[in-house]
Order: structure tokens, then sequence, then C-alpha cells
């Protein structure tokens, strides 16, 4: 769990959401993480758009992708979406 | 003690009666599907709209899963909703009933009691509402026309009070109740507004870290009943528990409040008792039944039988303790029901009557009556067979055949 989880007592009524979904991390729900090779990345940006949880980020700065691991789910499409195989799913 | 309102006595159907008190009780909007035989209520509404007798946004949906989304949806943004159902609208309605009590959502729905197909049955029984029993919503069987006429007035105070914010069903025997004419006594419109009142809402924590009333608004938005993993969806049951609990306390509150304003009482709220006190037979109730029952009742009295009768009007919260305590002195109870729990080895109330006497130390034998299904008339003999069959149960200390059925032809 990502943060103390609270009681039926202290929760609010009928599941109404009491932190925003930018605060509710749903990375710790995944078995499978994604590694890149960055010697056959090729920078496509493909992943990021097809990742459903936008949870790989350009970074201006680093003029690379970055993956938020607070997020990632371990879905695996951008590792089968990557043209270069440069992504795999690891346990 | 308040004194009693002046009352005018108007010639009311129960479904007339049901349509002029959601008419009283200041509905913001009506999402509906007819549906016999609760159609007249929908129908003499609509006619309310149309003459501008009310205010009530009135939406024609195509089906009743639509017309309980439509409810759900308007009571979320605080609207004061009401609808009416029954039978295979009531069954179509099934899924959005768990999200309108999940989503604690004070709607009062009208139910006429209606037997399911197949064969095809228009008349009454209480097999739909009986299967929506798990479906979170509050459950009130009403005898006839005044009863539900008082019980939908009293319905959207238990629904909209703060410890409970749950919906709430109030049912009317198909025909016996729906379609008979009867003197109802009507309060006048502003005492039934003034005892309404508006609706009331409790504050919950949204996701901007704000505490602001739970309602849907533009201003302080929130999202209501999202998905709920194994992680929470547990503890959002446990409050829905809570919630039924509590309405244990609220009902009869709201059932004095209101009696002392119109001079009617129906038990305290949750059971009505009739001549049970020193009764050592009794039989157990839903409904209309329960006024042949008490005719029987008299009658047995008269010859010096120990008859007794109890009208469970609040199946949803179950009223356990309180039956418990009524059947105290019983030695024999009947359970009457109009439904089946196919394989069940007796109906649902049978069960949970039952179940309730396990652990008491003198525990009276129960025998499960299923009769008038499918609008079947029950008659004052066949009432009395069972008051027979219950002294003989007594004396004989033996239940054989704890399952039977009441004006089958065999």
């Amino acid at each position: 769990m990502t943060t103390k989880e609270k009681s039926w007592k202290e929760a609010s009524p009928a599941g109404v959401c009491w932190k925003s979904s930018a605060t509710y991390l749903t990375g710790d729900w995944k078995t499978f993480r994604p590694e890149r090779d960055v010697t056959k990345c090729t920078k496509c940006l493909i992943c990021t758009i097809f990742c459903p949880d936008g949870a790989i980020h350009w970074k201006v700065e680093k003029d690379d992708i970055e993956f938020d691991m607070s997020f990632c789910k371990g879905c695996g499409i951008c590792a089968n979406e990557c043209p270069t195989k440069a992504i795999v799913m690891k346990m | 003690m308040k004194s009693v309102v002046k009352q005018e006595i108007q010639g009311l159907n129960g479904d007339e009666a049901v349509a002029l008190a959601a008419k009283q009780c200041d509905v913001d909007v009506v999402a509906s599907y007819p549906i016999t035989p609760q159609t007249i209520i929908v129908e003499k509404f609509a006619e309310y709209v149309a003459n501008g007798e009310v205010e009530t946004e009135y939406v024609c949906t195509e089906s009743e899963h639509s017309a309980m989304a439509a409810c759900l949806a308007a009571s979320a943004t605080g609207a004061r909703v009401f609808t009416a159902s029954a039978s295979a609208g009531l069954a179509l309605m099934h899924e959005m009933l768990f999200v309108t009590s999940g989503c604690r959502a004070p709607v009062v729905m009208a139910i006429a009691n209606r037997a399911l197909s197949a064969p095809l049955n228009i008349h009454g029984d209480h097999s739909d509402a009986m299967a929506e029993r798990d479906s979170g919503w509050i459950q009130v069987y009403c005898e006839n026309a005044q009863e539900v006429y008082d019980s939908v007035i009293q319905a959207f105070r238990i629904a909209e009070h703060l410890d409970v914010q749950l919906p709430v069903m109030v049912c009317l025997d198909g025909f016996t109740v729906s379609h008979t004419l009867e003197n109802t006594q009507v309060l006048p419109d502003d005492t039934v507004k003034r005892f309404v009142g508006t609706r009331q809402f409790p504050v919950v924590l949204t996701h901007e870290g704000k505490t602001v009333p739970f309602k849907l608004d533009p201003e302080n938005p929130m999202t209501m009943g999202p998905m709920a993993l194994p992680n929470y969806y547990f503890e959002f049951k446990r409050q829905q528990e809570e919630a039924m609990r509590n309405a244990l306390e609220v009902i009869p509150q709201v059932h004095d409040e209101y009696a002392e304003m119109s001079g009617r009482r129906y038990g305290e709220g949750l059971l009505e008792q009739y001549a049970l006190e020193d009764a050592e037979v009794a039989i157990v109730c839903l409904g209309s039944t329960a006024g042949t029952v008490k005719t029987v009742v008299d009658d047995l009295r008269a010859e010096g039988v120990k008859a007794g009768l109890l009208r469970i009007r609040t199946y949803r919260p179950f009223p356990a303790e309180a039956i418990v305590k009524a059947l105290d002195n019983v030695k024999a109870a009947a359970v009457m029901e109009r439904s089946m729990s196919f394989g069940g080895r007796g109906g649902a109330v049978f069960h949970e009557v039952r179940n309730a006497l396990y652990d008491t130390a003198a525990r009276p034998f129960t025998v499960n009556y299923i009769h008038g299904l499918g609008g079947r008339d029950t008659n004052p003999s066949q009432i009395r067979m069972i008051y027979n069959d219950l002294q003989k149960i007594m004396h004989s200390k033996r239940v054989d055949d704890p399952v039977r059925f009441v004006g089958l032809r065999e």
C-alpha cells in the first residue's frame, strides 16, 4: 500500500475520493517492470503515446525519456510497441 | 404532546395515495417508467406536472434501468427524488439499485408488489421486492392505502437522515392495496412540507482537501462511487451496514414525530403487534394480509383462543431484537409469506424470523406458510386453519412439516 489506509469509520461515504489521482500511487500494482536498452532506443517516443497511464515522460533537460515508476502498472504495452525492441519487461 | 392536525378525508386507492404523498413532499425530480400495478402512481404524478401543480422535473425514460440511473444522478446533485416500479420493472433496475444504495443516494421508490414471470402474472405477491432484499435499500411493507400515504412521507425523512443516507422502498400489495379505493386521511400541504423540510447533507472530505456537503457541485468537485479495489470496497460496504443499523433507531423516531402530528401509529414503526401481549399462538406476516389476520384474531379471541399477530412493517433493516421481544410469550408462530425461495426450505421471512429466535431461551416452534402467490386470495377460513395448526403444534410440541402451502390445490 502506498499510504496508511483508513478504517471504515474514517473513510468518506460512497467511495468519495479524499485524494486526487496525482497522489494515489498505482505503481505498486505491477508485477513486471520495463527496462530500456539505451543503445537500441531511438527516442521515437512511440512508448510515451501508447502508455495507458501516461507514465513515460519526455524530459527536455535530459533530452531523454523517463519512466515514472510511481504510476507504471507494468502492463508491457511499451515493450510490445517499441519498434527497436529496446524495452523488455522484467520481474 | 402536540395536538393532531385537522385532516381531510379523500377516497384514494393505494397508488393515488402514493402520488399525493410524493406531491406534498416537494420532490425535485421524478424519473420513471410505467408498469402494472404501479402505473397509476406515475400517471397521477405526470398529471400534477402537466397541471402545473408541482415544480418537479419529470423524466420519461426508456426503461426502468434508465429510470433508476436518472434518479441516482439527480439525487447525487442534491435533488429530492421519487420513482415507482414493480415486478419485471424492479428486476430490470436490479443493477442500479446497488449503485444507488452504494452511492448513498436517498431516493424514495414505491413498489406496487407484483409476481415475477414466468408464467406472466400481473397480480400481487412479494417476489419482486424480496428478490431485492440484499440491494441495500430500506424496505417498508404497508397494510393499506392510509399507511402507504403516511409511509411515503416518513420515507423521505428516513432516507435523508444524516445517520442513514440510504434509499427507501415503500411496498404496497399489487391491486389489493394499489387499486382498492379507501378512505384516506390527508394532511394539509404545508404541514407535510414542514415535516419533510429541505434535504440535509453530511459533509465529506474531497480530493482537494476540502470538507464540503455531500453532493455534486461544480464549485466543489468530488467523485462518488468510483472504483474501490480489495483494499477499500469492504470498508464502504461496512458503512452501509452501519447506516442500516442506524435506521433501526431513526425509523421509530420519525414514526413517533409523524404520529404526534397525524394521530396515526403503526406499532412503533418497525413492528405492529395485535393482541400479542398474552398470545400463545401468533402469525407473523407482511403487508395487506395483516388486515384479514386481524379479523380472524378478533373472532378467535371471542372464542377464548389466545391468538395474536405480529406484522413486520420494516423488513430492511430487519428488527431482529424487537421480533424476539414481541414473540417472547408465544409458544408457536406461523410465518405467512407471499414469495418463494425455491429450494430454500421456506421463504426469506421465515428464515430470518427463525434465525432471530434461535438463541432465545424459550424458543417458540415456527412454521412457514407460503400463500397468495400471483394474487391468489387468502381468506379468513385459511387463516383460522393456520391458527388451528399452531394450537396442535403447541400441544404436540412437534413441527413435522415446517414449510407448508396455503390455498394451493393439492
